[in-house]
């Protein structure tokens, strides 16, 4: 018997005997759980969310905004002038033919891709147009458009600077960019920083990369077959994560990562099919989200409220400048580490711009969100959010509006969260893991102790309730943003370098197209 | 003017009658040159986990090196016992389009390869790597059975 039919078999036992007759106790204990992960988390979240000195705007919205404005600046809109050779890149049109075998400009995206494309993007945006309206559309896709800049900048140095080991395998990220960097430019404080970013990535992969991916597959799961306590959705996931992280099972994540695309696709498809179904009311969804942009439509926080969350799920979703994708597209061999920024700025474009404005039109023309007929302002519920047919929110709300257009939508939708959920997850170890061994060296104990303490991070994001993890997802994921944008700043000029000289070289014909 | 000949491998037993033909058809040509190319089954649009990647390079130089030894090598040393003049290379790719590129940019004057080995039900699907050679590519193709 291997290691996953055992835990399965003992599951299958565990689950069976402790349903029925711990689920009083189990609500309980789902209850403190939350309670306690509120008051622990408290204090850190209320920090990074602080109103910007007087006014209600959080400061980290503005923070990372204004670096998506300044890298976008800076690079000469370098989202739009090399759009066209990212795609060729990503084509393979200038990849040597030699170096087939190695990991692909294509591979690179797909994987930064997959651990970014899911929950943000089905969840996040239901809670972004849930409390600021369909308004908050238009303030993600200008934040996507300007994220594809700070990706562009931190790609390009998570390849410059990453470690390169005598076995050939590679670590990379911006703890190594940091580090490796402000030493170049003869700067102080690189290793500070690094050591902070690692910190700051570890809390990111346990709570947005890890506890709200679980909390959201049992929603999921609960809106199907009803409501059962979240702990044991949380053990059944820690399981199958356990078995692949430590148990090395790559099966699972090998048909993970080729059914994930897949489900992406659908999810894609299944939205265009109820977009085409109510073609005549997509102009009026537009007219909604850019009226909604300037005026609020009666959103808590009026235009502003729109704005923080647009901004602040669009940051959630692509990931812009937090560092997690330097992470990702560091694996790649190239001899201009500059190509894998360019590749990396279509993901806040795929993400954003194309899926997330997806689900924002698909809940817009749904009207699931509830209007006062009177004065065509939102009807706001008790918690200061949107007011909704069935009164849900998060994933729910995805998948009631998409229930509307195709009835068993939400199905399919439940299979594709689950595993969005595991494909994140598994690509979040990977980046926590980089940071903590960052931190505590390479070796066999130091990883086990970190996969183990993330397997126990899925549990309690399953049975902690949304509202204080979220708080604690993005806290954490923001904070990660709060440091590398601070170094970024330091290191883009090595950046604008490599740009010039690569532009220079592309333009002179040196840099040559192979198919 | 020296004949070259691109033979394609698989490390099966149809890969050793093709051998032996391509010996043999060397012997019969006098000046022939023959080339041993491997290709390993390798697609730029495979989607893999972050750690997977990290560890490509190394998986790469080992997959090179294993088919290197196993296949390529004892091939070189069997045509070189007979005089012949032989070069290995181990290349990833598709299959089919991979022995073409190679022929065309060596000047290779024709390829043999062995009978495809794949199972039953991906043949059926995307079809064979021989037979995808034969109707794709730009040099005649002998298959050995």
């Amino acid at each position: 018997m291997n290691i996953l039919q055992k835990t399965s078999l003992s599951l299958a036992v565990l689950t069976a005997s402790a349903a029925p007759a711990l689920a009083q106790e189990a609500a309980s204990l789902d209850d403190r759980v939350n309670a306690a992960f509120a008051a622990f988390t408290g204090p850190f979240v209320n920090l990074i969310f602080a109103p910007f000195p007087g006014t209600d705007f959080p400061w980290i919205v503005l923070w990372l905004v204004i670096a998506a404005t300044i890298f976008t600046l800076y690079f000469g809109f370098v989202q739009f002038r090399f759009f066209g050779h990212a795609i060729a890149l990503v084509k393979g049109d200038y990849s040597d033919p030699d170096d087939a075998g190695e990991v692909s400009h294509f591979q690179a995206l797909a994987t930064a891709l997959s651990g970014t494309v899911g929950l943000g993007n089905i969840a996040g945006v239901a809670v972004a147009v849930g409390i600021g309206g369909p308004g908050a559309t238009f303030w993600m896709i200008l934040a996507g458009l300007l994220g594809m800049a700070s990706k562009f900048t931190e790609c390009t140095l998570g390849v410059k600077y990453r470690n390169e080991y005598p076995d050939g395998t590679v670590s990379g990220g911006p703890m190594y960019y940091m580090s490796k960097g402000f030493d170049e430019l003869g700067l102080p404080g690189g290793k500070i920083l690094a050591v902070l970013f690692s910190i700051f990535c570890i809390l990111g992969a346990l709570g947005g990369g890890n506890m709200f991916q679980a909390n959201q597959a049992h929603a999921q799961l609960t809106g199907i077959i009803g409501e059962y306590p979240g702990w044991i959705t949380g053990v059944i996931f820690a399981a199958v994560v356990f078995a692949v992280i430590i148990g090395g099972i790559k099966s699972i994540a090998n048909v993970t990562e080729k059914i994930v695309p897949l489900m992406g696709i659908l999810y894609v498809g299944a939205a265009l099919i109820i977009l085409a179904v109510n073609y005549d009311k997509i102009g009026w969804a537009f007219g909604q989200i850019f009226e909604g942009a300037f005026s609020g439509l009666g959103v808590a926080g009026g235009l502003v409220g729109a704005l923080i969350q647009g901004f602040r799920r669009a940051a959630f979703s692509n990931e812009a400048g937090v560092g997690s994708a330097a992470i990702a597209h560091s694996a790649v061999r190239t001899k201009e580490p500059i190509t894998e920024g360019f590749v990396s700025l279509l993901e806040p474009l795929i993400d954003t711009v194309v899926i997330c404005t997806m689900t924002a039109l698909v809940i817009t023309i749904s009207q699931q969100l509830i209007v006062d007929p009177a004065t065509g302002l939102f009807v706001l519920n008790e918690n200061g959010s949107i007011a909704t047919v069935n009164d849900v929110s998060g994933v729910a709300l995805t998948s009631a509006a998409f229930a509307s257009g195709i009835s068993w939508f939400p199905y399919v939708l439940a299979v594709a969260v689950i595993l969005f959920a595991f494909s994140t997850m598994i690509s979040w170890s990977y980046y926590g893991l980089k940071a903590w061994t960052y931190l505590f060296g390479e070796g066999k104990a130091s990883e086990l102790t970190f996969k183990v303490i993330f397997c126990i991070f899925v549990v309690i994001g399953a049975a902690a309730s949304l509202g204080p993890v979220i708080d604690f997802s993005d806290a954490a994921i923001f904070s990660m943003a709060v440091v590398n944008i601070f170094a970024l700043y330091f290191l883009m000029r090595l950046v604008r370098k490599e740009l010039n000289s690569y532009a220079r070289r592309l333009k002179s014909g040196e840099i040559v197209k192979f198919n | 003017m020296t004949t070259k000949l691109l033979i394609g491998l698989d490390g099966q037993s149809s890969g050793d009658r093709a051998l032996t033909f391509a010996e043999n058809l060397a012997k019969l040509i006098g000046q022939a040159e023959l080339l041993v190319v491997y290709v390993i089954e390798w697609s730029p649009y495979s989607f893999q986990t972050p750690e997977e990647n990290a560890q490509r390079h190394k998986r790469r130089e080992e997959e090179i090196s294993t088919a290197m030894e196993r296949v390529v090598t004892p091939a070189i040393e069997r045509l070189e016992a007979s005089g012949i003049k032989a070069v290995g290379m181990v290349r990833h790719g598709n299959v089919a389009d991979t022995l073409d590129q190679i022929a065309a940019k060596q000047n290779a004057s024709q390829i043999i390869v062995g009978r495809s080995t794949e199972s039953s039900l991906s043949k059926r699907i995307f079809g064979s790597s021989t037979a995808n050679l034969v109707m794709g590519a730009n040099v005649p193709v002998t298959v050995v059975s």
